[in-house]
């Protein structure tokens, strides 16, 4: 492929209907904004839900990459530019036709004529850059306008031409916040950032919720729930709102009421209530979590039945039939394995007892827990002392003025 | 005072002292440590990584610290010759290389590692032929500095990164330490195995280097212990400095195109004016371009035979002006350059070698006083 000059860019036409277009085309071309502030040669404009961004030098790869983050996006296409000039749509169309990899030996030209004061018509331009691109082939091409290997496509605008072959599909689904609100539980491990992607592929905003014990657990693990949140940002226009809850008063506690092999499951239960709460606070209508059936003593059916019994908001669990290594692969693609993997304890790996309960009784927890009379008070607490911090794609970092 | 000693060190950067004195002041925890201070301190070496990465286009990981450009050339060639010594026992350099390079694989051989060392042609340069010629079935390690320091002859890195890529089995190392700052190196870097930096190069603090290491390539670490630094360098981190090295890249890096155009300008006055001194020989051509296949623009080269270079020096010294006979690491010996005579240079010329070497900042005023000062200074001692 030549290099592309351009990038024309379709936003989600097909997928969004009523009156929410606009406002969410809207939020898609803020996040294409934010990604090209990166590049400051790069420059966009915006037409008819079409996004053109002009390269000027700036490498394609990485901006193709950014507007796969971008949710809800229809197609992209690579595309070199031309002057509104026969003579210059020509020359470029053999450069593109040349250059194209592997070698094509079969093509055809559709022409798209937004401009119509341009002089020839698409049907008359497709003949005079066709037939220009076969006198240069000599005979190594031929026009095959039912299933061509490569399809040089035309568009005239008012101002220039673009020429482009592929159009690129985009990641899917829809754009973030077009469906909604959700509190994703974040504990710093594999899964969670997985389901908090999903989610947002599927158009949820996402407000992360974390859980942390300090002193027993360190900061580094805050650092690192941060870090994963940074990395989720990027798939919006604006930032992540994640709250950080502090857990050490209810977990100590728990732990120091022998429940032993049900500790686990008291704990999650507590840690939902908790975010029943504070979704309510942030008018969100649904819990995500990175549980994946079977994968650990929580995760049991049974487990996932008691813990999740008495919560009222739908809890979503988007990794829940994903084998461990399917999870991996695509924690790897979003970058956020590496993050995950590092060793600090987190909440859910402390005071871990030697044999958690896989199969554990509602009844005998409902009955711990109405036992545990400061439980209530203590998670009220807990909502009340929540931190909310705002997580950028950029690190706003309170280093910054010594680099 | 006229300071025209570049390639041997440049003055600290006033704005990377202030960040060196404001960290060293207030951020002394040991990035290890599970405190606090610690974290912060660990912050400041994640984001020093970060931004050094960047000016590379690398990945954070991919960036080591080191107290030394020469201690990186060590930990990239030795590293690498030890961890893959399974995979073959050639070796390949230059003679053009730096000591920090030239002595490494001095050292491999006698460790039983066999090394061919390159010729140049008559300009210094690197024949692509040769390490064609030269690459064997169980060649391990090319290594090349991009930049020459003693006469800033650039070398063909991109053409034999090219080449090397088809032997995924023989790494490439570039020495970029006179380079970075000049020349592009995000581009060559892309192509690299290893690669080279050294802060006080380019207006970072001395004492602390980088190198880059693809995420791919193992290295026996030449300094074991608490593992920091992938494990691969071991010691506690010198977080001030390594944040000052991080803000000299930056800063380099943002400059790097008008800071080359302007060295070019000044070379062209310096060489225009050199050139009319009777006695003195410009090694590199009166006409240079900054160009891959060209000349670094940073300096200027040049023999003036039958005098004797340190005292050409310390005349010039005398009144105010400071360059070096060639690498500052080895100028104290008398013998004539290994660089020049393997450019076949005679050994009357060889060991007659002067190298000046400026900065952006400098102005062509400078170049012309530079210049008529040798002049008077040579004609001055030709009558003693």
């Amino acid at each position: 492929m030549q290099h592309p000059e351009a990038i024309i860019v379709r936003l989600g036409e097909l997928t969004l209907k009523g009156r929410n277009r606009r406002r969410f085309e809207r939020r898609m071309m803020e996040q294409i904004a934010n990604l090209i502030q990166h590049y400051p040669k790069a420059t966009l404009r915006e037409e008819f839900g079409r996004v053109y961004i002009i390269l000027n030098g700036e490498p394609y790869a990485e901006l193709a990459a950014g507007l796969n983050r971008v949710f809800g996006l229809s197609s992209y296409s690579p595309a070199v530019k031309a002057r509104l000039d026969l003579e210059d749509i020509r020359r470029r169309a053999i450069e593109w036709v040349r250059g194209a990899e592997p070698a094509p030996r079969t093509f055809k030209v559709s022409v798209k004529r937004a401009n119509k004061a341009f002089p020839h018509n698409s049907h008359e331009l497709a003949h005079l850059i066709g037939g220009a691109i076969l006198r240069q082939a000599e005979g190594t091409l031929q026009v095959d306008v039912h299933q061509p290997e490569l399809e040089l496509r035309i568009d005239i605008r008012q101002h220039e031409v673009y020429l482009f072959s592929e159009i690129l599909p985009g990641t899917g689904g829809y754009p973030v916040g077009s469906n909604g609100k959700a509190l994703l539980m974040l504990s710093g491990g594999i899964d969670s950032p997985v389901a908090g992607w999903h989610s947002m592929r599927r158009g949820l905003e996402i407000e992360g919720v974390h859980f942390h014990s300090y002193p027993y657990t360190s900061e580094r693990a805050q650092q690192k729930v941060i870090d994963l949140t940074r990395k989720l940002a990027r798939y919006t226009p604006d930032r992540i709102v994640l709250h950080m809850v502090p857990f050490t008063e209810i977990q100590t506690r728990l732990n120091q009421s022998n429940c032993e092999n049900l500790l686990i499951t008291l704990m999650r239960r507590s840690m939902l209530r908790i975010a029943e709460q504070l979704a309510s606070g942030r008018k969100a209508n649904a819990l995500v979590t990175g549980e994946s059936l079977g994968q650990v003593a929580s995760q049991t059916l049974t487990s996932m039945q008691v813990i999740g019994d008495g919560i009222r908001l739908p809890i979503l669990r988007p990794l829940v039939m994903m084998d461990k290594q399917e999870i991996i692969g695509q924690a790897q693609a979003i970058d956020t394995y590496d993050i995950s993997i590092l060793p600090y304890e987190d909440c859910c790996t402390l005071f871990v007892p030697k044999s958690p309960a896989t199969n554990p009784n509602l009844k005998v927890v409902e009955r711990m827990e109405k036992s545990f009379f400061f439980l209530p008070e203590l998670e009220q607490q807990a909502v009340e002392q929540t931190e909310a911090l705002y997580i950028r794609e950029q690190e706003e970092d309170k280093f910054d003025e010594y680099f | 005072m006229l300071y025209l000693d570049y390639c041997a060190t440049s003055p600290v950067r006033p704005e990377v002292i202030q960040t060196v004195t404001d960290v060293m002041t207030r951020h002394y925890g040991n990035p290890s440590s599970l405190h606090r201070l610690g974290k912060e301190a660990e912050e400041l070496v994640t984001k020093a990584r970060t931004v050094v990465a960047r000016t590379l286009g690398c990945k954070p990981s991919e960036v080591l610290f080191t107290g030394s450009g020469s201690e990186a050339n060590n930990l990239a060639i030795k590293g690498a010759a030890l961890a893959y010594r399974k995979r073959g026992n050639h070796l390949i350099t230059s003679v053009l290389e730096h000591a920090s390079v030239y002595e490494a694989y001095r050292q491999l051989e006698d460790l039983g590692f066999d090394v061919t060392y390159l010729p140049v042609d008559s300009t210094g340069q690197v024949r692509l032929a040769d390490v064609e010629a030269a690459l064997r079935e169980d060649t391990i390690l090319v290594s090349l500095m991009y930049v020459n320091n003693e006469m800033g002859r650039v070398q063909p890195v991109e053409a034999i990164a090219e080449l090397l890529k088809k032997r995924p089995k023989t790494l490439f190392h570039i020495d970029a330490i006179q380079a970075f700052g000049k020349l592009d190196c995000k581009r060559v870097v892309r192509n690299a195995d290893l690669l080279t930096l050294s802060a006080h190069k380019f207006g970072g603090p001395k004492g602390v280097g980088a190198l880059y290491c693809r995420e791919e390539v193992a290295l026996l670490p030449l300094v074991s212990g608490g593992g920091q630094e992938r494990g691969l360098r071991s010691g506690t981190e010198n977080v001030p400095l390594l944040v000052g090295m991080a803000k000299a890249c930056r800063l380099a890096e943002e400059e790097r195109e008008q800071v080359a155009a302007k060295l070019l300008t000044l070379r062209k006055r310096l060489t225009d004016q050199l050139a009319l001194i009777p006695g003195v020989h410009l090694t590199t051509p009166a006409e240079m371009t900054a160009e891959d296949e060209g000349y670094a623009p940073q300096l200027v080269h040049l023999t003036a035979p039958g005098f004797r270079p340190e005292v050409v020096i310390h005349a010039l010294e005398k009144r105010g002006i400071f360059i070096s006979t060639r690498s500052a690491c080895s100028s104290d010996q008398v013998e004539p350059s290994r660089v020049l005579l393997a450019m076949g240079f005679p050994r009357e010329r060889a060991a007659a070698g002067l190298r000046i070497s400026y900065s952006a900042d400098q102005s062509l005023e400078d170049m012309d006083r530079m210049a008529q000062e040798l002049g008077a200074v040579l004609s001055m001692l030709e009558q003693a």
